[in-house]
């Protein structure tokens, strides 16, 4: 034993050896699963349409306050930036909004099975990216096309 | 093995108290009530910023003055806010140690919650209640779509 944590780390086995309880290995050696990935995209996701709330609340507030205020919003959210800040958004919500219906489902006790896990969770996947297509080509052909 | 026990207290008694959180259900709860409300608004939501895409101020203005459209546009706030504070709660519960710190954080963002969706609920309020556009006597009005 080199290390005080080794220490929490031994156990003795029913014929009274001392052993190295097994450890998990680092997340860093995982082939990620895709259930595994779409765990940590909610929560960004999550986050990612918190931080996008101050956009609804800038484009409310500005509508409010006059015709000045609301082309400074509209300004913005055509420029380069503005542009990608309202596709991640697009996406985020459609991940989001799909992945929440896979929790919801899950609650009820539905397609929490292995062999349902990765194919729903693959469809959450698809799903987002044909939204968030869909959306954006129906912004397209009305504004540009 | 009872000979073996040399503290007093009981083990419900060592163990009450340092559970995870001390509370979680009606959290948990909300976190999916408001997840379920949210289903159908973001499905307005999206349909209505694309109907609305290219809008100037009064356009706006005018969609939030039916009355439909601003009781929907304060219930997505009420419910994106509160299920967005429930959100990054855990969020900040997960990473931020030290029970000063993380009270601090989560505390701080409920209010930032709270004042950003009164914010957002006052400029529908304003745009609801604006007068209606009237054009003066003699201009020509725009031909209808």
């Amino acid at each position: 034993m080199t290390d005080l944590r080794d220490a929490l780390h031994v156990a003795k086995t029913t014929d009274g050896r001392l052993v190295r309880r097994p450890l998990s290995p680092h997340i860093g050696i995982y082939r990620w699963p895709v259930t595994m990935l779409s765990s940590i995209l909610n929560r960004a996701t999550g986050i990612a349409l918190t931080a996008g709330t101050l956009l609804l609340v800038w484009w409310l507030v500005a509508a409010a306050a006059g015709p000045a205020a609301f082309a400074g919003v509209q300004a913005f959210l055509m420029s380069p930036l503005g542009l990608l800040v309202l596709f991640g958004w697009t996406a985020s919500l459609f991940f989001h909004f799909l992945s929440g219906l896979r929790h919801l489902a899950w609650d009820l006790g539905y397609g929490f099975a292995k062999p349902s896990l990765n194919p729903v969770t693959w469809a959450v996947l698809g799903g987002t990216a044909l939204g968030t297509v869909v959306v954006w080509a129906t912004a397209y052909s009305k504004l540009g096309g | 093995m009872v000979e073996q026990v040399k503290i007093m207290r009981s083990q419900l008694g060592r163990a009450r108290g340092l559970g995870a959180a001390r509370a979680g259900t009606e959290h948990w709860i909300a976190e999916r009530v408001s997840a379920v409300a949210l289903v159908p608004l973001s499905v307005w939501f999206i349909v209505s910023l694309l109907s609305l895409l290219g809008a100037e101020q009064r356009d706006v203005a005018a969609w939030v003055r039916h009355p439909f459209n601003a009781a929907m546009l304060l219930a997505l706030i009420l419910a994106t806010f509160h299920h967005a504070q429930l959100g990054m709660q855990v969020v900040f519960e997960d990473y931020v140690h030290g029970p000063q710190r993380r009270t601090a954080i989560v505390l701080a963002v409920k209010g930032a919650a709270l004042l950003l969706g009164l914010l957002a609920a006052l400029a529908v309020a304003k745009l609801y209640l604006s007068p209606d556009f009237v054009a003066a006597p003699g201009t020509p009005t725009a031909p209808s779509p």
